[in-house]
């Protein structure tokens, strides 16, 4: 597995996403957002979170219309695998790769604690080691992370099986209070229609040394690196 | 030539920021507001004068950039 890491002005969870990564055992190399290819053998592509172009504007949408996006949305028609966490995610919206958009929290405050999340999928290429309704321990960081799209859209994914992550409690149900930013239907994260793509608000990268307080996210690495 | 962009939240889009501005403004004791919105206005200088290129201009710099058409709208005005 070779990881290509966009990194944008701003971007400032690269290191970690990084680690994450190759603790899995993935061979991972760092892009400039003005770079115009992906390095060749690169199986996925990665937003790391942070605060691209300071948020500017909207949050990704400087960074949506950088040059790499233009190879990251070649590598991913090719069917290559894209995967963008917290800003990522809010990029991947923004560059159309993603249906949708993240809001302003609903509370409009910025929210940073530990977050219950439902896999609602085993079967992707980023899901294999966790199992379908497991309930894994995350962290979420973030103003920017209320999932909108309109009712066709939200129809669409939720018939095509393309909601990857809900918030919920620890029992895996989906409450209001689990659902801090607001998002429609508890949405976390969601992908593609090839499901190559994945769009996730919630930090794994977090979550992968005992130390830092669990290990949760690993699964979405080693799925990936497998 | 000078134009001024206007992008707004559509109708039904829920904002949070409007409605924190909506209660401060209640709390000033003001009374006969019934709801705020909040927008982005660009001011942009443009070069040349002929309004009809100044608008495909202005258009495609809303549709690629400025504004999110999945949950804003956007106006051109032309000075």
């Amino acid at each position: 597995m070779r990881a290509a890491i966009v990194v944008f002005p701003g971007s400032n969870r690269d290191a970690d996403v990084a680690r994450a990564l190759t603790q899995a055992g993935a061979e991972v190399v760092k892009v400039w957002h003005a770079d115009t290819e992906l390095p060749a053998g690169t199986d996925l592509a990665v937003l790391p979170g942070g605060f691209s172009y300071g948020d500017y504007l909207r949050c990704g949408a400087i960074a949506g219309r950088a040059a790499a996006m233009d190879a990251v949305r070649a590598h991913a028609a090719r069917g290559g695998l894209v995967l963008g966490i917290c800003n990522g995610f809010q990029i991947l919206c923004e560059s159309g790769l993603l249906p949708g958009v993240l809001m302003r929290n609903i509370d409009r405050r910025f929210i940073c604690h530990r977050q219950m999340l439902r896999v609602e999928r085993a079967d992707t290429r980023f899901t294999t080691a966790y199992a379908k309704d497991q309930v894994i321990d995350v962290c979420v960081a973030h103003g920017e992370g209320n999932y909108f799209a309109d009712a066709q859209t939200i129809a669409r994914l939720e018939g095509e099986g393309r909601v990857a992550f809900r918030c919920c409690d620890a029992s895996g149900a989906l409450t209001v209070d689990a659902n801090r930013n607001g998002s429609l239907n508890s949405i976390a994260g969601i992908y593609s229609e090839k499901l190559n793509v994945l769009g996730m608000m919630p930090h794994p990268e977090n979550f992968v040394e005992d130390l830092v307080g669990g290990t949760d996210g690993r699964g979405l690495f080693t799925s990936l690196a497998a | 030539m000078k134009a001024r962009i206007i992008v707004t939240l559509k109708t039904g889009v829920l904002d949070p920021q409007g409605k924190a501005i909506e209660a401060a403004l209640s709390s000033f004791g003001l009374s006969g507001i019934d709801g705020v919105r909040q927008g982005k206005v660009f001011d942009i200088e443009l070069a040349g004068d002929d309004r009809a290129t100044a608008e495909a201009t202005l258009k495609a710099a809303c549709e690629k950039l400025l504004a999110n058409t999945v949950v804003e709208n956007y106006a051109i005005e032309i000075a």
